[in-house]
């Protein structure tokens, strides 16, 4: 992806977790190589804070910096112009919210968005609607990943509309990633079995009532759905088919 | 004189650069972005830039999120 090569499918969120050390263990269960964060004011009146860095190494993982929060491609723009100079990379995730219910993606902000910062030298993430139209209009734009929504943001909804997931997936000439919906590890095996190349969560984790096992049973998840897709499902039938030979049947 | 920092009013002393500011507020300065009137100051920029009144100046850095 942005001409880079990582092992790992999977990307989780550094957000809504206990602490950073959790957070920190998390990242190791998942075993993940990227991370997402967040572009926020350094806290002035409380300088003792902990602080993500301290916890997350960022040499050791990517940070992939998010602009969640952000309803305009003008605000996106801000943050993103913001982390560069932070981090001093140009890899980057997008996201375009529209209102505070859903956290749906607002589509023409965003290819707004993806047009401006691949002039400005970015390598885009995008998050969006699950629309193959939409897809094809941010590849064209120039994004370095297409990553649709399997549901709401923070919902564990599940993959609800698999059948445009799939048509993301053959379409794209960019990774595909399932970004946000995710609740459980047969969801993220289901995106994975549609063919996708990989998945991004955080809630599903986060909120998960032992948050490192979980990270764990995504990250065999990720894995086992990666192999099914790649080994091919048998076809569906409407009746059984004995596994055992007839011949030879005493 | 009188700048707004993250939103807060903040006294400085006239002539004071970015370079200063961020030393008397921030342990490790490292991975913080800084934006002036909504442009951006780079790093490199930090020394020859000389604060002025009513200046609004946003200190970000990266925190846990989703």
């Amino acid at each position: 992806m942005a001409g880079r090569t990582f092992k790992s499918r999977l990307i989780i969120g550094t957000g809504k977790y206990r602490d950073y050390a959790q957070n920190a263990a998390a990242a190791e269960a998942a075993g993940v190589e990227i991370v997402t964060v967040a572009v926020r004011r350094v806290n002035l009146s409380d300088p003792n804070q902990p602080r993500l860095t301290d916890f997350v190494d960022p040499k050791r993982y990517t940070f992939l910096p998010n602009t969640a929060g952000c309803f305009t491609a003008e605000d996106a723009l801000r943050t993103l112009r913001l982390a560069r100079e932070a981090g001093g990379w140009s890899l980057v995730k997008l996201e375009v919210l529209s209102d505070q219910k859903t956290l749906y993606p607002d589509m023409i902000e965003t290819l707004e968005a993806t047009k401006v910062l691949v002039k400005e030298g970015f390598d885009v993430m995008v998050y969006c609607t699950d629309d193959p139209v939409f897809a094809r209009r941010l590849e064209d734009a120039g994004a370095c990943a297409i990553m649709p929504l399997g549901a709401p943001i923070g919902s564990g909804l599940g993959i609800q509309n698999p059948v445009n997931i799939r048509l993301i997936v053959e379409a794209a000439r960019v990774p595909v990633l399932v970004d946000a919906g995710v609740g459980t590890a047969s969801e993220a095996a289901i995106a994975m079995e549609l063919g996708c190349d990989g998945v991004l969560m955080n809630t599903a984790i986060a909120e998960a009532k032992d948050p490192i096992r979980m990270a764990r049973a995504m990250k065999h998840a990720v894995l086992a759905g990666r192999d099914a897709y790649l080994a091919g499902r048998m076809g569906r039938k409407r009746y059984a088919d004995p596994s055992s030979p007839l011949a030879g049947l005493i | 004189m009188i700048i707004f920092l993250n939103g807060e009013e903040h006294q400085i002393e006239a002539g004071t650069n970015v370079t200063t500011l961020v030393s008397s507020l921030v342990a490790d300065p490292r991975g913080v972005a800084i934006e002036r009137n909504r442009m951006i100051v780079m790093k490199s920029q930090w020394d020859q830039t000389i604060l002025a009144e009513g200046d609004q100046l946003e200190f970000v850095q990266f925190v846990g999120g989703g």
